[in-house]
């Protein structure tokens, strides 16, 4: 044990350290991690078994809880499917066609961002409700977006379309024009290019933003609510079960579809990881 | 399979009155290997580019094999290009990059699958690289992804190869053995080879023929020979290699020069006037002479001496076989094997003062 403590510390004091500050880097990311990542989760995963497995025990049985994650993790994954093309084809045009406002475009796809998503949902709502702008032409035609799961992928692809350009923006913007001009010198069609050599190599980048929206749209609450008409069962996404828990003072009920949450979404996100080292092969160092 | 470049002009975008490419006009026969050289900016990879169909000039005609082709876009025009730097697809397998010309045809004449791996080995086994096939370009070194790049170009077997500065970034011995071999692929393959570079010891080693380029124009268009023999400029002769200059004037067919302990010599048929002589400095001699220039040995290169001899205004560096003993009491510079330059021209002899020296 001493042995041990002493190996540790005497490679923490190593003396002719090729980095600047290791000590203070390393400290002070090992505590933010800590302090804002690793208590909370900590204290999430701890506290539904505080009050026995009972909690536990019922929220694994209800069957509400399992459709709202359902109506969860299904939106969030079409919306960011629905994104990619479309935050694709939006990066190709900021970055590549010069044009005039191309400045305002820029600025307005980060809006998303930065609109309170109380602001989003309110919006969406009275823009696609039965007598909104949207909402009534699309009525006639038989298509209800409002208070039904069209609207949450709705309000999803707004919140979500940041990522997907965002991720994709300074990889496009890197892409060296000699590749495309290699690849039109052998022959290849613009479209042949495109396929060939742009868009495989933007599939990293597009996966990490895939993962993102994904992971934003599991999450949201705000921006949903007030447009996904919340019926248990059908349009109530898990999020907002958690909160209807807490008002009910069933913390450990609420904590438990926390729980589920949180596992699911790791598990989520680690297949979008392990997507991403395939796709990255030969694209980033240290993958092939 | 000749390259013919006629009367190009090319401005640059946005500013008209930057000329970029000033009337130039080359001809390239079947099987040369031509270099154009010069310093940065001087618009040899602007001429390369719009050889290669990828960027547009403003006049004059490109014809390719007889075929003028103002009007094929790049991938009609079935040249190899090689990118400085490299441009390789990192996405692929070496394989994959080097089939990528064959993968992408249209599928009446894509070769069948068999035929391409069959290409392909052939092309590894060319640029003698037959297991990394299967590699990413990442893992390669800088020599590895050239050659990979070159056979990416050949892959379609172009009759035309073009490269921009292909050596740059190498290390000075992987430079020598890559374009040594350049050179052996392009007499085994029958290529006709442009070579864009700055450095015009390469260009001397691996070319043909010089065509050295200046702020847009051709200067000179020769082999090493002429090159150095008869230098059309000033210019020419420094681009080429070090270069000592001594001012002077012709007078009565004899050069004097300006400057003390400069031996004057001889020259025929050449109008008297203000003239400039140029000279390597292997090709100065030295005369010992009591009161001449003082001389110091300042090291050594090639096998040479190298010394500094100071000529009061300015001290020059010559260099001279090793063995030879260092005069103490000073010396005085022949430099008869110089060219004779006259308002930026070679000065050359007249016909009639040729024939009489001959």
């Amino acid at each position: 044990m001493r042995l041990m403590a002493e190996a540790i510390f005497s490679s923490l004091r190593r003396k002719s350290d090729p980095l600047p500050g290791f000590r203070l880097a390393l400290f002070s990311t090992l505590l933010w991690i800590g302090l804002i990542v690793v208590l909370p989760i900590t204290a999430l995963v701890v506290r539904p078994w505080q009050e026995g497995l009972g909690a536990m025990t019922a929220a694994l049985h209800d069957g509400r809880m399992f459709a709202a994650l359902e109506v969860s993790f299904l939106t969030a994954f079409l919306a960011a499917l629905i994104n990619v093309p479309i935050g694709l084809l939006l990066t190709w045009t900021l970055v590549r066609v010069k044009l005039p406002g191309r400045r305002i475009v820029d600025a307005l796809i980060d809006l998303p961002f930065a609109i309170p998503t109380a602001v989003t949902g309110i919006t969406l709502a009275t823009l696609y409700g039965p007598q909104g702008w949207l909402g009534k032409p699309l009525a006639h035609l038989g298509i209800t977006v409002a208070y039904s799961t069209a609207g949450i992928v709705v309000a999803l692809i707004f919140v979500g379309l940041p990522f997907i350009v965002r991720s994709v923006e300074p990889v496009l913007r890197d892409l060296p024009p000699e590749l495309e001009e290699a690849a039109g010198l052998l022959g290849a069609t613009s479209w042949q290019t495109v396929r060939r050599v742009v868009l495989p190599t933007m599939l990293p980048a597009t996966v990490t933003g895939f993962g993102l929206a994904f992971a934003r749209g599991i999450g949201e609450y705000g921006s949903v609510i007030f447009i996904a008409g919340n019926q248990p069962f059908r349009t109530e996404i898990a999020p907002l079960l958690v909160v209807v828990r807490l008002q009910e003072f069933d913390y450990a009920g609420a904590t438990s579809i926390a729980f589920v949450l949180l596992a699911a979404s790791s598990l989520c996100l680690a297949g979008v990881a392990l997507l991403r080292r395939r796709v990255a092969r030969g694209l980033i160092t240290g993958i092939d | 399979m000749s390259v013919r470049i006629e009367d190009l002009v090319r401005r640059a975008p946005g500013n008209h009155d930057r000329i970029l490419l000033d009337q130039v006009t080359v001809d390239i026969p079947d099987g040369a290997f031509v270099a154009l050289v010069g310093p940065s900016g001087a618009g040899k990879t602007t001429l390369l580019r719009a050889i290669a169909g990828l960027d547009p000039f403003d006049t004059g005609r490109i014809v390719i094999d007889d075929r003028n082709t103002n009007d094929l876009s790049a991938r009609e025009r079935n040249v190899g290009f090689v990118f400085q730097n490299y441009a390789l697809f990192r996405h692929m397998t070496v394989a994959k990059n080097i089939s990528f010309g064959l993968d992408v045809l249209p599928g009446s004449q894509r070769p069948a699958k068999s035929e391409i791996d069959r290409r392909v080995k052939e092309l590894l086994d060319l640029i003698q690289l037959p297991d990394l096939g299967s590699s990413y370009p990442q893992r390669l070194s800088g020599g590895q992804r050239q050659r990979v790049a070159l056979a990416r170009a050949l892959a379609t077997r172009p009759k035309h190869l073009l490269l921009d500065e292909p050596f740059g970034a190498l290390d000075p011995v992987v430079r020598r053995t890559v374009r040594q071999w350049l050179r052996s692929l392009h007499d085994q393959l029958g290529l006709t080879t442009i070579l864009v570079t700055h450095d015009q010891e390469e260009a001397l080693d691996v070319a043909d023929r010089l065509v050295v380029m200046q702020d847009g124009r051709i200067v000179q268009d020769d082999g090493a020979e002429a090159l150095e023999n008869r230098p059309a400029t000033p210019f020419v002769m420094e681009f080429l290699g070090e270069t000592l200059s001594f001012p002077g004037r012709i007078t009565g067919g004899m050069f004097l020069p300006e400057l003390p302990h400069v031996a004057p010599f001889p020259v025929a048929g050449i109008a008297d006037g203000p003239a400039a002589a140029l000279i390597r400095p292997h090709e100065i001699r030295l005369t010992p002479e009591a009161g001449g220039a003082p001389v110091q040995r300042a090291g050594s290169r090639y096998g040479l001496s190298k010394l500094a001899v100071d000529l009061g205004d300015r001290i020059v560096d010559i260099l001279v076989p090793a063995s030879e003993a260092v005069p103490a009491s000073g010396v005085k510079l022949h430099i008869a094997a110089a060219r004779l330059f006259r308002d930026d021209r070679l000065l050359e002899p007249t016909h009639e003062a040729r024939v009489a020296a001959a």
